[in-house]
């Protein structure tokens, strides 16, 4: 029996789950199966960052895309919604605008897939954790670790990490934070304390 | 396991049958233990009440009484409003059911019982969980009337306000451990129960209250199952459903609580490391005998499901014991107390780890097997202050990275 290369299999299970529920989304005319659409067709790419062995970036995935946007999506939707079931029609000419963006994003997207010199596979024994988190956390503090198995010495050089750009992230993320608690703040002061809704 | 199945099997067939043989046996510790959870519910609940509880079906305690209560659910007719949308409609049970099926996938059951041993297991356990308030609003949502509107606009404010939270907490053992590896975290805490992360520093103790509260409030249960308010809501975001696909709900919700309750066993209550290490004292988890480790770790599966059972019991307790909050209530304990506390404990449990990198209260756990933990310390609480790139980076970044090489016996 020849042996199934299973990595194969559930890449392409995961790229048609992906792909088809991204087109469903298109598609449909309902904003709430829009959502449900969207958040299968993120869950597959997040499959597919696990697939990669990325996993941290496919936690990242569910927790920011599909956990936070959907939810926080939904969420507005149902909060603005006027009718049971809305449903959404769209016009010819940002079917047109929508058409230009995406072809042009995907056209971006394959000459960079096409231009990558050499795909390393990456070895790991069954049932070993691939440390890709602690990686990940030495480089936002500035050592870039991953460096040292660069076979190459040259390429070695310039180890300063990510810990300006983490910073400016982190700065950043506060004063949104602080902004927001700003202006969701109540202007006057309500009689009642049963009011006192946050 | 792949490995041992290909001397039997062809190459192909022993992954699959690997992966479903993992597959298969979390189902059935969801399936089970949704079972058993429910029945141990009736119990508790009668027990506060002053009651029996079920004592009839299936002979003593009545123990079968779930077993007939799912018999009784499918032969119910399973009921569509004409109002919902339908494909949402009979789709929401299952998709609360994956996010906490998934769950269990990166959740180590003993040392190296692991479906997928992840690097980022915390991580991954927290993110997926957070999706099972999807299938509620979907619920809610399709359901196409008012009541499991309400029920849903409610768990999704919820739910979303108690990840903030619930967050900080679990980051505080990470950052005693140095990793997110849940295997790895439960091997740090090896030993006796004072090496447990709950009595690491007092601040990790207030943390781990914290820690319940949330996650009570964000697996939906009493005082904080405001989604399902019997009293306001007639049944919340599972009203208009019946028979089977209102008991996936519940086997979502019972499942989702044994998880958040095996998380807080592995992260603050040693996972399956004993009170005691009798193991150590047995000679069986240094033992380099397979059969021997096999003992232990079976030890610490029991261990470990206690822990979990306590937990789950404890929230049973709450639930019997508590009134429901009201909403403005839930959100002001969530964003006026459990952020603040949380954020406190957090800033505490960093400035202690910096103190005293070894533990205060038995600075050397000398007959601890794991060394190279006991390297890998200071090495977290140097990662987390920001000095750890201008000292050497390279040793601490080599020293991180061997606390990761340890090796599965799955």
């Amino acid at each position: 029996m020849e042996p199934i290369n299973w990595h194969s299999v559930f890449f392409l299970l995961f790229a048609l789950v992906g792909c088809g529920f991204s087109v469903a989304v298109l598609l449909t005319s309902n904003v709430v199966r829009m959502a449900f659409y969207l958040v299968l067709a993120l869950a597959a790419t997040s499959g597919l960052f696990f697939l990669a062995g990325a996993d941290f970036v496919g936690a990242m995935q569910i927790m920011i895309y599909v956990g936070g946007t959907l939810v926080l999506l939904i969420f507005g939707v149902m909060l603005t919604a006027r009718g049971p079931f809305i449903s959404m029609r769209t016009p010819a000419g940002e079917w047109i605008l929508g058409a230009i963006i995406g072809g042009s994003l995907l056209v971006v997207l394959l000459s960079a897939a096409t231009s990558v010199r050499a795909w390393r596979p990456v070895a790991v024994a069954e049932g070993e954790a691939r440390p890709t988190a602690t990686r990940l956390g030495m480089a936002l503090l500035g050592a870039r670790v991953d460096k040292l198995e660069e076979p190459d010495p040259t390429q070695r050089e310039g180890m300063s990490g990510y810990l300006l750009p983490f910073e400016i992230v982190s700065v950043h993320l506060l004063v949104v934070l602080v902004g927001s608690a700003y202006l969701a703040r109540p202007k006057k002061r309500a009689v009642g304390s049963t009011a006192e809704t946050v | 396991m792949a490995e041992y199945l290909q001397q039997y099997l062809p190459q192909s067939l022993a992954y699959l049958t690997a992966a479903l043989v993992h597959a298969v046996l979390i189902l059935v510790v969801v399936a089970l233990g949704t079972l058993i959870f429910i029945w141990l519910e009736r119990k508790v609940s009668g027990r506060i009440q002053d009651r029996l509880g079920p004592t009839r079906v299936g002979g003593k305690f009545g123990w079968l009484q779930t077993l007939a209560d799912g018999l009784k659910l499918i032969t119910k007719e399973d009921l569509r409003p004409a109002s919902a949308d339908s494909m949402l409609f009979l789709i929401a049970p299952y998709v609360s059911l994956c996010a906490s099926y998934v769950a269990y996938i990166a959740l180590p059951f003993a040392d190296g019982w692991v479906a997928i041993h992840l690097n980022v297991a915390v991580f991954f356990i927290v993110a997926v969980l957070g999706l099972e308030v999807f299938g509620v609003m979907l619920a809610g949502y399709a359901s196409g009337s008012k009541w499991s509107l309400f029920g849903a606009m409610r768990e999704a404010a919820q739910v979303v306000s108690y990840e903030v939270p619930l967050g900080i907490c679990v980051v505080v053992p990470v950052l005693i451990a140095g990793t997110m590896d849940l295997v790895a975290i439960g091997q740090m805490q090896a030993g006796w129960f004072f090496n447990w992360f709950l009595f690491h520093d007092p601040f990790t103790f207030i943390v781990f209250w914290v820690y319940f509260t949330c996650a009570t409030a964000s697996v939906n249960r009493a005082p904080f199952d405001l989604a399902e308010a019997e009293s306001e809501l007639v049944a919340g975001f599972h009203t208009e459903y019946s028979g089977v696909r209102w008991s996936i709900f519940f086997m979502a919700e019972y499942s989702s609580m044994v998880v958040v309750s095996a998380l807080a066993a592995i992260l603050f209550f040693g996972g399956w490391n004993g009170p005691l290490p009798i193991t150590h004292w047995l000679g069986l988890a240094d033992s380099a005998n397979p059969l021997a480790h096999y003992v232990a770790n079976l030890l610490g599966l029991i261990n470990f499901l206690g822990k979990a059972i306590a937990g789950v019991t404890f929230m049973m307790w709450v639930r019997w014991t508590l009134p429901r909050l009201r909403i403005d209530q839930v959100m002001a304990t969530c964003l006026k107390y459990c952020t603040p506390i949380a954020a406190f404990g957090f800033a505490g449990a960093v400035i202690w780890t910096f103190l005293f990198p070894g533990g205060l209260v038995i600075p050397n756990k000398d007959w601890v097997v794991q060394e190279e933990y006991q390297l890998d310390e200071p090495q977290a609480q140097s990662a987390a202050s920001t000095s750890a790139a201008s000292t050497s980076p390279l040793a601490h970044a080599d020293s991180g990275l061997h606390a990761e090489e340890h090796h599965g016996t799955d």
